[in-house]
């Protein structure tokens, strides 16, 4: 599986990746391949409040719907409308084209505390 | 040996509940209370164990006999001549919907949670779904829901959902229980339901719906046939909604959707409302159906099941529950309703009614309808005391106004066996001495002729 090296991860499995003071959060590898066939990702809008570690989005595959936590507190920026029409996109490039939405970092010090490759790779492992 | 008594004796004995003193304390002790009363702290002590004052005992023979007195006082639409609608419909229903409903393969199965499960059931809730989303007009129908108010309820918070705001505007117009039921839903939450009214004509005054539509507006609910019987003009209405980002939520008889215009048609998000005029017998308030159709726009936001059509791995046809990542069962916290299970008998005697009357026979029975009714609006227009809008279109009921008090006509018809109709004042004090009366493809023009007679001796 793979974990690109300058994203940082959460527990429940969402990555970020920090262009200046904003982040971008889609979910992991892993968890697409968990969550199999993605059909629909209900996205929150821009301009919407997040608090880090509260549910921010929907995904739903064939089987269930799971929420999307927003990884750092902060506003929405942007979010991926390609993915309503396409929601495989997720599984396809979770990294690249299925993003789901930006969230401007407020406080720096919630970007350090998130996980980096090898944690992640290291909670994966030990489900810690 | 062991005797028949000996059995019977032991059965008493033994406890079905498999929970001892000490495991009822150990749980007690869990969940950190000392005592079950103490669990029941949240209930006012006058409503617990209430005297239920239903008298001895009585035995098996006794009972029955008991059952079938009380069963007598009962008189079916069949027993009386009927003018009652408001919201259930008294029509012929062709005898094969009730032997094929209670055929047991249907009769007993439970409603499928599993996608390879009863493939029977599966194939009556897709046919019965792609039928209404015929009647409708619009793109997706779901299983069903209980009965029309609930699913129009179901509707509201959809729409709540998909727009993230806070109100739903509903007519006076619209049906007064299902208004009521709308408010119990959102009783207690930062929702509000907010009513406009109806002008003199009993349409929905467009003056007071368009003044209401504001920025934290969800959608608004509209009924046409309207609750007294009148056809709503709707034009305009879903453009006005949908600029304003808000949706059109109708409910309609879905009957009269064979012949008049489909919500669809109107431009409406989501058309929920009560199936029972297909084919579902009157019965008290219930077991009725709710049906559920949106635009594709919605698919994913719709409560309950939807069972689709699909291929197997040998080519084969097959029938599946899709798009169910939020029924309950699945992912409670996430499900767009607490509400799982559907109505699969009364969807199944909607989907026999529908398949036996055919795209013309609905279109045929609706008409007979409209024709019935406004030949009785025509024949009470010519009674001295009664008063009715002759301009108005129509489906199949009409609001009559009278100058003795309905009590007094219901009193002396019901002597002749002949239900008048409903009595609009216990729903809206300002409609004195108005009355709904409804005449379906079940009355013929003598019945009809006869009551107004009957009428006129009030």
């Amino acid at each position: 599986m793979n974990f690109p090296n300058e994203l940082r991860y959460t527990k429940t499995h969402e990555w970020a990746r920090r262009d200046g003071n904003v982040l971008t959060v889609g979910i992991t590898d892993y968890a697409q391949k968990e969550i199999s066939d993605v059909v629909f990702v209900e996205l929150p809008k821009s301009g919407k409040e997040g608090q880090a570690g509260k549910p921010i989005a929907v995904v739903e595959s064939v089987k269930a719907a799971f929420d999307i936590y927003a990884p750092v507190s902060g506003s929405v920026t942007q979010v991926n409308s390609a993915l309503e029409g396409d929601p495989g996109l997720v599984n396809q490039d979770c990294y690249g084209k299925g993003w789901f939405f930006s969230i401007a970092l407020k406080d720096a010090s919630e970007w350090d505390k998130l996980m980096t490759k090898e944690d992640y790779e290291k909670s994966l492992k030990t489900g810690v | 040996m062991e005797t028949t008594l000996d059995k019977a004796q032991r059965s008493e004995n033994m406890h079905y509940l498999p929970l001892t003193e000490e495991d009822k304390r150990k749980m007690l002790e869990e969940i950190g209370v000392s005592s079950f009363e103490d669990l029941l702290k949240g209930i006012p002590a006058a409503l617990r164990d209430p005297e239920l004052r239903i008298g001895e005992a009585l035995s098996e023979f006794d009972i029955q006999n008991l059952m079938k007195t009380l069963g007598k006082k009962n008189k079916s639409a069949a027993d009386v001549l009927s003018f009652l609608g408001g919201g259930s419909y008294e029509h012929f229903i062709p005898t094969a919907v009730g032997e094929i409903m209670r055929r047991n393969e249907f009769y007993t199965a439970y409603t499928p949670y599993q996608p390879e499960a009863a493939q029977g059931s599966l194939q009556v809730i897709f046919e019965y779904q792609s039928l209404i989303t015929e009647l409708t007009g619009l793109d997706v129908t779901n299983a069903s829901h209980y009965d029309g108010s609930t699913s129009l309820a179901e509707a509201a918070v959809l729409a709540l959902r998909q727009t993230d705001r806070t109100k739903i505007l509903v007519s006076r117009a619209v049906h007064p229980h299902y208004r009521q039921v709308l408010k119990t839903y959102f009783h207690e939450t930062p929702y509000k339901v907010v009513e406009f009214g109806f002008g003199e004509d009993k349409t929905f005054d467009r003056a007071d719906f368009e003044s209401k539509i504001a920025d934290d507006t969800a959608g608004a609910i509209f009924q046409t046939p309207n609750f007294f019987g009148v056809l709503e003009d709707l034009e305009g209405v879903s453009d006005k909604l949908h600029t304003n980002g808000s949706l059109l939520l109708l409910t309609a008889n879905p009957m009269s959707m064979g012949s008049l215009r489909s919500p669809g048609e109107w431009g409406a998000d989501v058309a929920a409302g009560e199936g029972q005029p297909l084919g579902v017998p009157l019965q008290y308030g219930g077991p009725y159906l709710g049906y559920f159709s949106v635009s594709r726009a919605l698919m994913r936001r719709i409560p309950g099941r939807l069972a689709g059509m699909t291929q197997d791995s040998q080519g084969r046809r097959a029938y599946c529950l899709t798009l169910q990542a939020r029924e309950q069962h699945i992912r409670r916290e996430r499900a767009a309703s607490n509400i799982c299970t559907n109505q699969a008998l009364c969807a199944l005697a909607a989907c026999v009614y529908m398949t036996l009357l055919g795209k013309e026979g609905i279109q045929e029975v609706a008409e007979l309808n409209m024709d019935r009714a406004a030949y009785l609006r025509r024949l009470v227009a010519d009674v001295p005391g009664f008063e009715v809008r002759k301009d108005q279109p129509i489906f199949n009921e009409f609001v009559v106004k009278s100058k003795v008090p309905f009590k007094m006509i219901e009193e002396k018809l019901i002597e002749k066996n002949i239900l008048p109709g409903i009595d609009l004042s216990q729903f809206y004090p300002e409609l004195k001495n108005e009355f709904l009366v409804c005449a379906t493809e079940t009355k013929t023009r003598e019945q009809l002729e006869n009551f107004v007679k009957e009428l006129g001796k009030c």
